[in-house]
């Protein structure tokens, strides 16, 4: 039930989640950030299964973070993205696989381009320049079918997020109040509020 | 709990086991989550061996002074109310406190399990447990057996420099939040709560709103009732406060509630 999506322009991506996070029928929170910065120029959105989401997200960030610090080198967001999907695979056969779904932004500072790899439970993962998951995909996909181009500002990206919105309010049957939107691009990380957008 | 001593301890050869993968006693089972479901009955449908205490409503929230926590104290198994006396509150120190929904085993044990762990870190450490970090031992006990049937809802509430409060139930789920509400009348008791909660209340108010939440909820929630149990947690600690019963707040808010004091109302004890 959660929204996830995520853009990628030429010099910068975004990555947009809900806030809400709920047990069966009751929100037990609206200000719940289901985003992980991974490395200064790189952000990891996850949903699926509670216990999951944030054991393997903290896993994943811890070593990620590890080996920036002992190589002195920051891992790009395609050897990021690669990591994931291989600790996801690992742990695919086991006796109880991690049950998540996850978009991986980033900006990769050499190349100087802006990227989304999507990544579901099963370790499947794709370099795209857009990408949803849950059920928000089947109300935003056609949104960025239409709309996108790769050549976008960040400014159209922002806009392009906010059909987003429009189409999930129209449309679908559970409303999200609030929504996490975090950018990545030369600057680094941040977060801009949907007020603002 | 032997278990967990001796993994922290050395085996014969002298090799510190603390890196092995930490092995648990489940039923010798191909899957012990099914064979206890034979024997389990959740939804009180069947005459099972095993019957899960559920039906319950437990609060707490942070406000200006520290958390306060309430809870109902009823415990039923199906139709039948067991008990009107239940302790639904888990004092894990003189700290930090626990509060029970779903199963009640699990909840009791586990709590007892934490309130060991935690006493082991200020032992090791020699330095006090944070909210945090206690119910981060919660989440990482039940995350080892997800999937194993584990049946709990809690909060731990306690005070770091400043109120603390995170929800933890038996998916691994740690949520940090200003307030929660967890069990089947927490629908009634959000109802309340969300209505009138500020983050800057006095002691007086914070325990009006907690009472009023619990007593709405006892009364539209089938399986929550008994009597009001309410904590303060502060700076110093925690302080439980006298039971209240809520037959006795049915009769002392009931000119306020709308329905019941119609002209027509049966239960308007004026018109009678």
């Amino acid at each position: 039930m959660d929204a996830q999506f995520a853009i990628a322009g030429k010099d910068f991506a975004i990555s947009v989640t809900d806030k809400t996070a709920a047990s069966s029928i009751v929100k037990l929170k609206h200000n719940e950030d289901k985003t992980y910065a991974l490395t200064p120029q790189t952000l990891m959105s996850v949903s699926g299964e509670p216990g999951d989401t944030s054991n393997f997200s903290e896993y994943i960030q811890g070593n990620v973070r590890l080996y920036g610090i002992r190589n002195m080198q920051e891992l790009t967001p395609s050897e990021t993205a690669n990591f994931i999907r291989g600790e996801l695979a690992g742990a695919l056969r086991s006796r109880r696989p991690y049950q998540v779904n996850i978009l991986v932004i980033g900006y990769d500072g050499k190349g100087g381009e802006g990227s989304v790899y999507w990544i579901d439970y099963l370790a499947g993962m794709a370099k795209v320049p857009y990408a949803a998951h849950g059920y928000c995909a089947y109300f935003v996909y056609s949104v960025l079918d239409r709309e996108y181009s790769p050549d976008i500002t960040l400014e159209q990206g922002l806009d392009l997020i906010k059909q987003c919105f429009v189409a999930l309010k129209m449309r679908f049957l559970i409303q999200f109040s609030d929504y996490t939107v975090k950018v990545v691009d030369k600057n680094g990380l941040r977060e801009i509020k949907v007020e603002d957008l | 709990m032997n278990r967990i001593v001796e993994q922290l301890t050395e085996n014969d050869a002298g090799e510190l086991k603390l890196c092995k993968e930490l092995e648990f006693e489940l039923a010798q089972v191909d899957s012990p989550l099914t064979f206890g479901q034979q024997f389990t009955d959740v939804k009180s449908e069947k005459d099972a061996m095993i019957k899960v205490a559920h039906g319950t409503t437990t609060l707490a929230f942070k406000f200006r002074e520290g958390v306060l926590v309430a809870t109902d104290s009823r415990a039923t198994m199906g139709n039948v109310i067991s008990s009107q006396s239940v302790k639904k509150v888990i004092e894990i120190n003189d700290r930090l406190l626990g509060t029970m929904a779903g199963g009640a085993a699990d909840c009791s044990f586990w709590g007892r399990v934490l309130g060991m762990e935690c006493r082991l870190y200020e032992l090791r450490n020699k330095k006090k447990i944070s909210v945090a970090a206690a119910s981060k031992i919660l989440a990482n006990i039940v995350y080892r057996y997800k999937g194993s049937g584990l049946s709990m809802g809690m909060m731990v509430a306690g005070w770091d420099d400043k109120p603390g409060l995170y929800y933890v139930d038996s998916d691994a789920r740690r949520l940090e939040n200003d307030l929660f509400s967890v069990g089947s009348g927490s629908t009634f008791a959000y109802g309340v709560l969300d209505a009138h909660y500020k983050y800057d209340m006095s002691l007086d108010e914070a325990k009006d709103l907690a009472r009023r939440a619990i007593f709405h909820a006892t009364h539209r929630d089938a399986f929550s009732g008994g009597v009001v149990r309410m904590y303060w947690v502060h700076q110093d600690g925690w302080e439980a406060y006298p039971l209240e019963d809520v037959n006795d707040l049915y009769y002392q808010f009931h000119p306020e509630i709308a329905l019941t004091n119609a002209q027509d109302s049966p239960l308007n004890l004026a018109s009678a």
